[in-house]
């Protein structure tokens, strides 16, 4: 082989990427990773992760200069110091929104696996049916149980933290023990399951901290430092560089080359294959071309998508994977921020140690078993109990030594919660190509069109009115619900535009996450997915990649690809 | 009163070895801060801070140095709109010093400077009422540039720099609050007893 020649390509090093390159490369293909932003090397780059915010120049807060330079970034919380230079560069890379979109992407070594918020939860049975059974868009071309033995696959291997409920809504996986619950959040679970008879259940997170440490990993359990995203110098959480990278390396199989934008998938018209891509490299702007047999696209949803839609365009205006017609259609995200907080009275005797990574979870109970809405689909919640800190209500304190003491100590108990709701996928939310606008190594940038429907404002009424009421059936007190407005993409949940599905007409990749048109493509990041279901869906992805990693190689060696 | 005078008079009032030899401060301008306040600002805003949260048996905004820190965030992370606010703040602040006591803020005497913040924090929490003016000042500070938030009265714009620089600040977090780097494991029902004090993070 020449130096530019690999068995397989994956083009991305996020939470799917390194997924493909581990997989790929432990069964023995020669695989160059493709990242098109900077290095960060596992601890030693995580410049950071023993910092406070009093050894940031600002404590931490945005300065202005840092909000002209990320007008997507400051509409949300991500913008801060600690995370400075973790976000893709605006300016090198911007996009433009027929209607509002928050793109929040992270363009280095790692991806959005070094910022993710880690919640790891199965899709259910019905998650793959819903589709189908209510005439939504198109079936899934799997369904649980061709996936069920991949989620033990990857929760094994990434560490999952949580409890075994035994709920068909929430399907159990290979669990490490759960993070606690604290005395609050374990006496309002009780109360909620007897206010509702056992159809409603807070239980503990499933969360990609881990409580126990991975010594063949490396990984110490989580510290409860509550600094995940500045880098786990103990590797509590799992990421590319914290477990699938050095998994990957340890084969020698893998060659890592960041810096690399990948312009374009080489394809072969005649064969009906790809044969490598195209590579810009981002510092010097030297065009390269790189040969393989396989080519894995983890790019993140949308620029995944992007990367289909740039490519083959001599035989596709619309490029590879838009002959269906639904290349860059269905996008969903997580519709959020609405839900309630509540006063508790009392435990004034209790109080928290330590910094958890995630608090409690409340799975579906809307639209399943009897119960029967005006709206497709549901939601669930996530909350945590906790004393106030010094951010109190301080109007009777003053100024001066009684204000001081005050503050210094903790105040009563709270707690709150945010639903995370299903966006149904809309053949009219869709993303494509501005060719007038380019981006710093001229191409083309995305255009946002988004919006959410009719389904998903009726919804959001229970996700806060619900909310309310599971806090007032728990005897809480002043009960306040929230709805503080989603626009999409702020759920950092992008999926759909080269969705999965059971014929070439109506979807861009089968079963086995092939691109229709180019067998040898494979799309695995959140772009794949045909509906979205209302939980976190990183696990869902990377159980789809080694799923479909395994079937690439076992493909490979009977030589169909 | 020469500058020279004030000074030496504001240096024996506030203590304010840290800054450095007050005879030096004439000479050094807003340049060396770099944020356009000067160091005699930064003094006063110190001592504004200290009012609000004093040294007591655990150390102060002084001690954390919470003036300069307000200087920059007002400079860096503050809207325009924020930062003129907050420098008209500062000369109020003298005049209302002047015309209650004859004398600028700095050399008051502490009971004065105490009882001339809490008029005014009760008179902003009055302000800041009436103009339907919330979450000010336990917020982080900085607006953003879209946003079209009412601006609150002066006195919250220092308030909120004050709790915020100094229960972020490392003798606020560490001395004052709690504060363990690496806590190893959460307990959910961790004993609690009256004056305990409350985590910084």
């Amino acid at each position: 082989m020449s130096v530019n020649e690999y068995d397989a390509i994956v083009v991305g090093s996020g939470i799917s990427g390194g997924w493909a390159a581990k997989e790929l490369s432990e069964r023995g293909l020669k695989v160059l990773m493709l990242e098109r932003g900077r290095n960060i090397e596992h601890i030693k780059d995580y410049k950071n992760a023993h910092k406070e915010a009093w050894d940031y120049p600002h404590h931490d807060v945005p300065t202005q200069q840092m909000k002209l330079d990320y007008p997507v970034l400051r509409r949300d919380y991500p913008l801060n110091e600690s995370t400075f230079g973790m976000w893709a560069n605006e300016k090198e890379a911007p996009y433009t929104e027929d209607k509002r979109f928050d793109w929040y992407r992270g363009y280095h070594v790692g991806g959005r696996s070094l910022l993710w918020g880690r919640q790891s939860y199965r899709f259910n049975e019905q998650d793959f049916l819903a589709n189908a059974q209510e005439g939504i868009a198109v079936d899934w071309p799997i369904r649980y149980e061709d996936l069920a033995p991949w989620y033990d696959y990857v929760e094994r291997f990434a560490g999952i933290s949580g409890s075994r409920e035994g709920l068909d809504v929430l399907p159990d996986g290979q669990f490490q023990p759960p993070i606690p619950l604290n005395c609050v959040e374990k006496d309002v679970a009780a109360r909620i399951k007897k206010a509702f008879a056992g159809t409603r259940h807070l239980i503990h997170s499933r969360c990609a901290n881990i409580t126990e440490p991975k010594p063949e990993q490396g990984r110490t359990n989580c510290q409860y430092r509550a600094k995940c995203w500045l880098g786990c110098p103990f590797g509590g959480y799992f990421s590319t560089q914290s477990a699938t990278l050095p998994a990957a390396l340890k084969t020698g199989n893998l060659t890592l080359r960041p810096f690399s934008v990948v312009s374009r998938v080489l394809y072969d018209k005649d064969k009906k294959r790809a044969t490598g891509v195209e590579v810009i490299d981002a510092q010097t702007n030297q065009v390269i071309e790189y040969k393989s047999k396989l080519v894995f696209l983890n790019a993140s949803a949308f620029n995944s998508t992007w990367l289909l839609m740039n490519s083959a365009t001599d035989v596709w205006e619309g490029g590879l994977g838009s002959s269906s017609g639904e290349l860059g259609h269905n996008v969903m995200d997580h519709h959020f921020r609405v839900g309630a907080s509540a006063d508790v009275e009392g435990y004034l005797d209790k109080y928290t140690f330590g910094r958890r990574p995630a608090g409690f979870y409340i799975p579906r109970y809307r639209n399943w078993h009897k119960d029967k809405r005006d709206y497709l689909r549901g939601f669930g919640y996530q909350g945590s109990a906790s004393r106030q800190g010094w951010q109190k209500d301080i109007r009777e304190m003053g100024i001066g030594a009684e204000l001081k003491a005050g503050l210094s100590e903790p105040g009563h108990w709270s707690i709150g919660m945010s639903a995370f709701g299903e966006i149904l996928p809309y053949h009219d939310n869709r993303i494509y190509l501005n060719h007038q606008v380019k981006d710093k190594w001229g191409l083309p940038v995305l255009v946002m069109n988004v919006e959410i429907k009719q389904n998903e404002l009726a919804m959001r009424k229970d996700m806060q009115a619900d909310a309310m009421e599971m806090f007032e059936a728990a005897g809480l007190k002043n009960v306040k619900g929230y709805d503080s407005d989603y626009a999409p993409g702020m759920g950092i949940h992008e999926m759909g535009t080269a969705r999965m599905g059971r014929d070439a007409k109506s979807s861009v990749l089968n079963k086995h996450n092939q691109v229709w048109d180019a067998p040898n493509v494979f799309v695995t990041d959140g772009a794949c997915m045909t509906s979205a279901s209302c939980v976190n869906p990183s696990l869902t992805y990377m159980a789809l990649t080694a799923r479909a990693a395994a079937f690439a190689v076992e493909e490979l060696k009977r030589g169909n690809l | 009163m020469e500058r020279r005078e004030l000074l030496k008079m504001i240096a024996a009032a506030t203590g304010a070895a840290f800054i450095g030899n007050p005879l030096a401060l004439a000479a050094e301008s807003a340049q060396r801060l770099g944020t356009g306040f000067s160091a005699d600002d930064v003094l006063l805003l110190n001592e504004v801070a200290e009012t609000i949260i004093p040294r007591t048996d655990s150390p102060g905004a002084k001690d954390a140095n919470i003036g300069q820190l307000m200087t920059r965030l007002v400079s860096d992370c503050y809207l325009p709109s924020e930062q003129a606010l907050f420098r008209q703040g500062m000369q109020k602040l003298n005049e209302a010093a002047l015309s209650q006591f004859s004398k600028p803020f700095l050399l008051l005497e502490q009971k004065h400077k105490h009882s001339l913040l809490t008029e005014l924090n009760d008179e902003a929490y009055r302000y800041n009422k009436q103009n339907k003016v919330r979450h000010w000042e336990l917020g982080r500070p900085g607006g953003t540039p879209d946003e079209d938030k009412v601006l609150p009265h002066y006195f919250t714009l220092f308030k909120q720099l004050t709790l915020f620089g100094f229960f972020t600040s490392k003798p606020g977090a560490t001395q004052v609050l709690r504060y363990v780097a690496v806590p190893g494991r959460y307990d959910g029902e961790f004993p609690y007893k009256k004056g305990d004090k409350a985590w910084a993070t």
